[in-house]
């Protein structure tokens, strides 16, 4: 009974945090892009909840929120393009944060940028799949800053969410 | 205590590790810049569509003329650049030369595109 009941909470709180991913999305697609001049550039907000899935709940789960994610963004305010973009970004970003969580020599400041750095990179790998061209790769040098930039908001967020919400250990 | 000093030395861990990817990026960029091929031909695009080629080897002043939208392109001693643009931001003004294969200058408010190309190969189009 009692592993059942934490079977359902999990379920539940995992729900609750694919929800919050999803809202922060929203959000940061509100939000008008610091540098119009260069496309790309986000804040990453959903990370914050991913982030915290990875060091609440674990590897898997953070894996399975962050595609439930894209999945559900992509269905509700994208089209195929830009699920191609964003489901890249998003595997390659939680597979790299998966490892250097794993690892256990940084912070959730340093996983959350490489998050971000790796999120980007795998985007623009797509692109030049795509586009069957090199030319974006000096993009990535600009997405590499914005990503650190953002990734080190987005992980002290996530450290902070970490902390101070007592809700639900496993 | 010890929980401080280990949360410590992974924040110190944080700054190597950020310090370390950034530094990976600009060198794999400065690598790619550097190596790039030189181009030959600047190619002006109003619109997507192409406005004019001109060669990157003689001097000239593009006048790029779209309604009442102006942007003033130079080509001098073989690099190509924005001299001026009726645009509000002045992006492309800021912009530095450009001279090798694939380098662009986008003037997004007057969708003027200009992009260097190396003629000798053919090279995919990345604005259509």
């Amino acid at each position: 009974m009692e592993k059942r009941q934490k079977k359902i909470k999990k379920i539940a709180f995992l729900g609750l945090l694919t929800a919050v991913a999803m809202l922060l999305s929203y959000v940061e697609a509100l939000l008008p892009s610091p540098v119009a001049a260069v496309p790309g550039i986000k804040m990453g907000l959903p990370n914050v909840a991913i982030i915290f899935v990875l060091y609440r709940f674990g590897a898997k789960e953070a894996a399975l929120v962050s595609a439930v994610r894209v999945i559900m963004v992509s269905l509700l305010f994208g089209n195929p393009m830009t699920f191609i973009y964003s489901i890249a970004g998003a595997m390659l970003s939680i597979v790299v944060m998966i490892v250097l969580k794993k690892l256990n020599f940084l912070s959730t400041v340093g996983v959350s940028v490489a998050g971000g750095v790796f999120h980007n990179a795998g985007q623009i790998l797509v692109a030049m799949f795509l586009l069957g061209t090199a030319e974006l790769a000096h993009y990535m040098i600009v997405l590499a800053l914005s990503g650190t930039i953002s990734g080190v908001f987005v992980g002290i967020c996530g450290a902070l969410m970490i902390k101070k919400l007592p809700m639900y250990k496993i | 205590m010890g929980d401080e000093k280990k949360s410590k030395s992974k924040i110190k861990n944080d700054i190597i590790f950020i310090a370390a990817l950034l530094a990976a990026v600009c060198l794999i960029g400065i690598i790619y810049i550097a190596t790039r091929a030189p181009g030959d031909t600047v190619i002006v695009k109003v619109d997507g569509k192409i406005f004019g080629e001109y060669p990157l080897d003689t001097d000239r002043t593009v006048e790029i003329r779209n309604g009442d939208r102006v942007n003033l392109l130079i080509i001098e001693g073989g690099e190509a650049y924005m001299a001026e643009a009726s645009c509000p931001d002045g992006i492309c003004v800021a912009h530095r030369p450009i001279s090798r294969d694939g380098e662009s200058i986008a003037c997004k408010p007057n969708t003027v595109v200009v992009i260097v190309r190396a003629t000798g190969e053919d090279s995919p189009d990345i604005i259509a």
